[in-house]
């Protein structure tokens, strides 16, 4: 192989890597992307049931029900708008009314989320972003609240 | 009068790393051996009154002197002595103190072996090396002032959080800062070799042990922390691909390519560019991983303030270090003498297709972490990225480079011959079929994709034997032959094959425990029993327990395998009272490198509680692959060649070097 034909498949596999690489990034943004929304943006879009959705806010004090097999429901809520939730599982540690949430799943038919997935904060400092985000966009935020 | 001797300390550190930064260089342009000699004194100071300054912080958490602010905020005069010393750095301001310790440990390291270093090197590499740490310093000292006073002294602390109160954290931190701050070295050797506009092969060997230290404490640091997350956060899981963790995978990624360009630098005098680049790039993936997690730009368990007055401080370092080298990058490079090209079948070939692979999967995991950020700050749209676009993304180029990786100790230098090394490996293919095969049988034909992963990794773990086993002339010759073909192998070729074992086992363990893990969440009441995989799990009741400062609910469960009890678990959850805030503890049942997992939810009102079950298979390999890995490291790093270091001038290389 020559000098030249060496630096060419050099080159050549680089750009042939990078281009799968970059392939397959731009298929997995397309399909495997959550979206973050508050209760106010669902009630508004109403996004459809095919679409996978991050839910965050506070689970509404007064909302919260078990039932069998460890079904849950409760209520999201910025203070603007509120989105009932239906879960099955174990809630984590700090899972708690009146406390921010983050549910993933999708919007049913009748307007509740289900969720696979439910995160809670970490410690009783530390609120998800998420959640302080969104309870800064419905006003119901107060600086100094929780650090 | 500690902690203020303990900022005094730091402060002189600052003074230290200031003459550091500038004087070496000045000794090294006039050839003033005083002025170069100069830097391995003050290296020396620098971890003397660092070392003082985390002394003086640790015996301020050590005694609970909560009129210090951080001891104030993260201790409690009741916790066991092991987390009082843990807590000194499970806070923002203690960790970037054990920041500052780790880099000036490093910088005093050099200083003490790199006596065979050319003085001007030497000085010129503790210069920047302290241009680091003096950024750091002030960073600490404007922004995160651990030993900041309260007017007022409270009468108890506001305890650790809970979740941190963890043997696991005693030693995940500082592992992981470890090989962080390691990869500062190759930084600091590559800028250095950009200022003196030269390279040769000597570097990569002064520079290979100090990265492959780093790399081994980061491998570890890694693993660490992902077992501790798996035993922690009561849901089994071992990796959340979380931009934390991702900020801890891309300096392992980057410093894996740079283990092995350095190899083809040092053998071949190639690459050298390249290795340069991968210095550069390495640390500053480290510290890009320092300004995601001390920013608060992130939100996880990592993150313990968000002061915008320190994210944009380490943004301001981040852009300086990293602008600064890869302009100066931009600038020299050009200079350094290129190497030579290769032929693509051949040894260094098989190591840049390494380095090709591990670099654009480390480019995946940088896009899939900072394109949520770009885009929220850029349209304000939120979105999370996780698990399946890193598995579309990571996984086919890791599962590519796997294939590849047996292939690579096999082929020769200069020219390989690729069907021979096919031939060689028959067997290791063999082997990877039967397995693909016997794992598609056992799981009944459910996925191709687990089979296929169970098979690549004993495709690759039989691929490392049989380099060991070839090298050795195992089951070619007398045993004899063999025994001194096996002594006199090179540590570093044992390394490698070890090394590439590990990573197999890992695999290995996160298929088995990904693919074929079962479990069961329900609600018990005493006396009720669940089964999963063959084991049977009986709810015997509740009891509560005093811990020293937090009370604990215990729930006690029989296990029965076959109808023979073969032991209890005890999942708690601890209330800490002074956090208002509990955690979880999960039992774990060794069955062979498999597991059982129970941890507790809810207890309810009819005297049931929540459980969440799991049988894990394997799973142990995933951490143990890791360890594997890191043994590999040691053994290469003992290797011969880098202990007794390079031959002072490259001239005399031809001669051998006497022990």
């Amino acid at each position: 192989m020559t000098r030249k034909q060496r630096r060419l498949t050099l080159i050549g596999g680089s750009v042939g890597v990078l281009a799968v690489a970059v392939g397959l990034v731009l298929y997995a943004m397309s399909g495997s992307i959550v979206f973050f929304n508050s209760p106010s943006d669902i009630v508004e879009k109403h996004p459809g049931p095919s679409t996978r959705i991050r839910l965050g806010g506070l689970v509404k004090p007064g909302s919260l029900e078990r039932g069998a097999d460890l079904r849950i429901k409760f209520d999201v809520t910025d203070g603007k708008s509120d989105v009932p939730v239906r879960y099955q599982g174990v809630v984590p540690d700090l899972f708690r009314e009146g406390q921010g949430v983050v549910a993933e799943g999708t919007l049913g038919g009748d307007g509740t989320f289900n969720a696979d997935t439910v995160l809670a904060k970490h410690d009783e400092r530390y609120m998800p972003k998420e959640v302080v985000d969104a309870l800064k966009k419905s006003g119901r935020w107060q600086e100094g609240e929780t650090k | 009068m500690i902690p203020e001797l303990g900022l005094y300390a730091l402060v002189l550190a600052l003074g230290l790393a200031l003459i550091q930064s500038v004087a070496p260089l000045i000794g090294a342009r006039r050839r003033d051996a005083a002025l170069m000699g100069l830097a391995s004194t003050t290296a020396l100071a620098q971890f003397v009154f660092v070392a003082f300054s985390f002394t003086a912080l640790a015996v301020c958490y050590v005694t609970s002197d909560f009129s210090v602010a951080t001891v104030f905020e993260n201790s409690h005069s009741q916790m066991p002595l092991v987390y009082k010393i843990t807590s000194v750095w499970g806070n923002h301001e203690g960790s970037m103190l054990l920041w500052v310790l780790i880099l000036s440990v490093f910088g005093a390291g050099v200083a003490a072996f790199g006596g065979n270093l050319p003085a001007a090197l030497k000085a010129t590499v503790l210069a920047v090396q302290s241009w680091i740490a003096a950024a750091f310093y002030l960073f600490i000292l404007l922004t995160s002032n651990p030993f900041l006073r309260l007017a007022n002294a409270p009468f108890e602390g506001r305890d650790l959080n809970p979740i941190l109160q963890d043997p696991g954290l005693a030693i995940h931190p500082p592992l992981l800062y470890l090989g962080y701050v390691g990869f500062s070295i190759a930084f600091s050797f590559a800028i250095a070799a950009l200022i003196d506009g030269r390279i040769d092969a000597a570097w990569a060997r002064w520079v290979r042990p100090w990265t492959l230290a780093a790399w081994m404490f980061l491998t570890l640091g890694i693993a660490m922390g992902s077992y501790w997350a798996y035993y922690t956060l009561g849901w089994g899981g071992f990796w959340f691909w979380d931009p934390v963790e991702n900020a801890s995978l891309m300096p392992w990624l980057a410093g894996t390519a740079l283990l092995h360009s350095a190899v083809v630098m040092e053998k071949r005098n190639a690459l050298k560019v390249w290795t340069i680049l991968l210095a550069i790039l390495t640390f500053s993936l480290s510290l890009i991983g320092t300004f995601l997690v001390r920013s608060g730009v992130l939100t996880s368990v990592h993150t313990f303030a968000n002061d915008p007055r320190r994210g944009i401080f380490i943004l301001a370092i981040l852009v300086l270090f990293i602008g600064g080298a890869l302009t100066l990058f931009a600038w020299r490079a050009p200079l350094l003498k290129q190497g030579g090209l290769f032929a693509p079948i051949s040894r260094e070939g098989a190591l840049v297709f390494n380095n090709l692979f591990l670099a654009t999967s480390c480019l995946t995991v940088l896009t899939g972490t900072l394109y949520p950020l770009a885009l929220e700050a850029l349209a304000g749209t939120k979105i999370s990225v996780g698990a399946p676009f890193f598995n579309l993304t990571f996984g086919p180029l890791f599962v590519a480079l796997m294939l590849a990786m047996p292939f690579g100790p096999l082929l020769a230098w200069k020219r390989g011959d690729l069907l021979g090394v096919a031939q060689r490996l028959m067997a290791a293919f063999a082997i990877g079929l039967a397995a693909i095969a016997i794992a598609f049988w056992i799981e009944g034909g459910n996925s191709a994709l687990a089979p296929f992963g169970v098979g690549l990794a004993f495709y690759v773990m039989s691929g490392a034997v049989i380099d060991l086993v070839e090298r050795t002339g195992l089951l070619r010759l007398p045993l004899a032959a063999v025994r001194a073909r096996a002594a006199g192998l090179p540590r570093s070729a044992w390394g490698t094959g070890i090394a590439h074992f590990g990573i197999a086992l890992t695999l290995l363990g996160i298929v088995a425990a990904g693919t074929w893990g079962t479990e069961r969440i329900v609600a018990l009441k005493p006396g009720e029993t669940e089964s999963l995989s063959g084991y049977e799990v009986t709810f015997d009741g509740l009891s509560q327990q005093p811990g020293p400062n937090y009370t604990a609910l215990v729930a006690t469960f029989t296990v029965r395998e076959g109808g023979t009890v073969i032991g209890t678990l005890r999942p708690e959850k601890r209330e800490f009272a002074a956090r208002q805030s509990t955690k979880n503890e999960a039992a774990l049942m060794m069955r062979g490198a498999s597991q059982l997992y129970l941890s507790l939810g809810d207890t309810n009102a009819d005297g049931s509680v929540a459980i969440r079950l799991y049988y894990k298979p394997l799973v142990l390999l995933i951490w143990l692959g890791a360890v594997v890995m890191m043994l590999g490291g040691a053994l290469s790093l003992s290797d011969r060649r880098l202990r007794i270091g390079a031959p002072k001038p490259a001239a005399k290389a031809a001669l051998a070097p006497a022990e």
